[in-house]
């Protein structure tokens, strides 16, 4: 019961760690997803130049590593005269990272309302944005939301990575205590622990919310 | 300038892809024990398969690599730190290996197990020469995406020490103080490396394809 003692102890330090790890994982999201639905629908525009940027905005997003995403934006702000906190920073990276992954999801959901339900749109006199909003928009989302939570949870385990550029998250305080106590494999296995649990809550949320969204698919 | 940074940052392109292949390769082989496992007729077999499997996700690769890094030493057990890279990454690569054959093994009909057993071929035959060259066709896509998610995944080696792509970018950003162009070359290296694997596994699906027939 040593390590449980410890890690009690330990804990108080951790705490404000995590909670900005679960900030920044939540605007990342909160950025992040109406970025990647914007990103989506741009693709799909009749006009080229904005299929473009979506092209290249989420191909950056997607190809580039997230680690080397962080990097280029630490590294290159502030030589272009824009000096952010090491948080808004990760924050910007993140939710480009998420934007472009959500992009995809969000396109196939689009792409995966039938046809015809853009042309009973039109017939019942729902034209453009309004038939779009109405009719397409809250289909395709059922069909991306379960590939979407399960990015969130991707996106979560990706805030660890801002502990490169210094914010002061779960990893680093983790790194701190480490550095201190020299008790590195107890400190990093607390973490990882915290880590996985929270992970767990957020995948049982994501199997509650699949089930909800799949309701209208069992009859009986 | 870029004459300079793309030879200093493009000297990790070795060892980027040495960890990623050799993680790719352990991860690959301990993943097909993995999806063994999770089949067997031995409960506390499947249970320990499946818990592993599970626990490797939820905890975050950088988390991985700190706990074999820094952790294990402290009992005595000193790693490289491209012991340690390859080491983390094998056991991350293994679970999501796991799963991935797991999809290609549902996705063959029940009927060729049946018509095999009506042929009289044995179980070890009919994994074999039935299921397994099947169940790989079906699989690959999903391991040429996932071998392109763990090159990306691999960046994070830096962080302990590998000097692969983006340790030198960010060596060279420090040095020559020019950040952006550092992460974009190490960036469109990383874009390249990718487009290569993914065009390779096209192609391999393809031939594959043609081979039975269905092109």
């Amino acid at each position: 019961m040593d390590i449980l003692t410890q890690w009690l102890g330990w804990l108080p330090n951790l705490a404000p760690g995590l909670l900005i790890s679960l900030q920044l994982t939540g605007l990342a999201l909160l950025f992040g997803f109406p970025l990647g639905l914007l990103l989506a629908v741009m693709a799909a525009a009749k006009f080229a130049p904005l299929q473009w940027i979506s092209f290249l905005v989420v191909e950056i997003g997607r190809g580039l590593p997230a680690l080397v995403l962080l990097y280029l934006l630490y590294f290159s702000l502030p030589d272009a005269g824009v000096t952010l906190t090491s948080l808004t920073t990760a924050i910007i990276a993140l939710s480009w990272n998420t934007g472009a992954y959500a992009s995809e999801y969000f396109r196939a959901g689009l792409a995966a309302v039938p046809l015809g339900q853009k042309e009973a749109a039109l017939t019942s006199g729902l034209r453009g944005w309004t038939g779009f909003r109405i009719v397409i928009l809250p289909q395709a989302l059922r069909i991306s939301t379960p590939p979407l939570a399960g990015l969130a949870v991707l996106v979560f385990q990706g805030s660890a990575l801002a502990f490169v550029i210094a914010v002061p998250e779960l990893m680093s305080k983790g790194f701190e205590i480490a550095s201190i106590t020299f008790e590195y494999l107890s400190v990093y296995l607390l973490t990882a622990v915290i880590y996985g649990s929270i992970t767990l809550v957020f995948l049982a949320l994501v199997r509650v919310l699949e089930q909800r969204l799949g309701r209208h698919l069992q009859r009986n | 300038m870029i004459t300079q940074l793309l030879p200093a940052i493009a000297q990790g392109v070795g060892l980027t892809l040495y960890v990623t292949g050799a993680s790719l390769l352990f991860g690959g082989v301990i993943g097909l024990v993995l999806v063994g496992a999770t089949r067997s007729p031995i409960g506390i077999v499947r249970g320990i398969a499946t818990l592993y499997i599970n626990v490797v996700r939820v905890i975050p690769p950088i988390t991985w690599l700190f706990l074999i890094y820094f952790g294990l030493p402290q009992y005595a057990l000193r790693l490289s730190t491209i012991q340690a890279a390859i080491i983390g990454f094998s056991i991350i690569a293994s679970a999501f290996m796991a799963e991935i054959y797991r999809s290609g093994l549902l996705s063959i009909p029940e009927g060729q197990r049946e018509a095999a057993h009506a042929l009289g071929l044995s179980t070890l035959t009919t994994v074999r020469h039935i299921i397994t060259p099947q169940a790989f066709r079906v699989a690959l896509p999903a391991i040429a995406t996932y071998g392109i998610g763990l090159l990306k995944d691999s960046a994070l080696a830096s962080t302990i020490g590998v000097r692969e792509i983006t340790y030198y970018a960010q060596q060279s950003a420090e040095q020559t103080h020019e950040g952006l162009l550092s992460f974009i070359v190490a960036g469109a290296l990383y874009i390249v490396i990718s487009l290569v694997i993914a065009v390779v596994s096209r192609r391999v699906d393809l031939t594959l394809r043609k081979k039975i027939g269905v092109a």
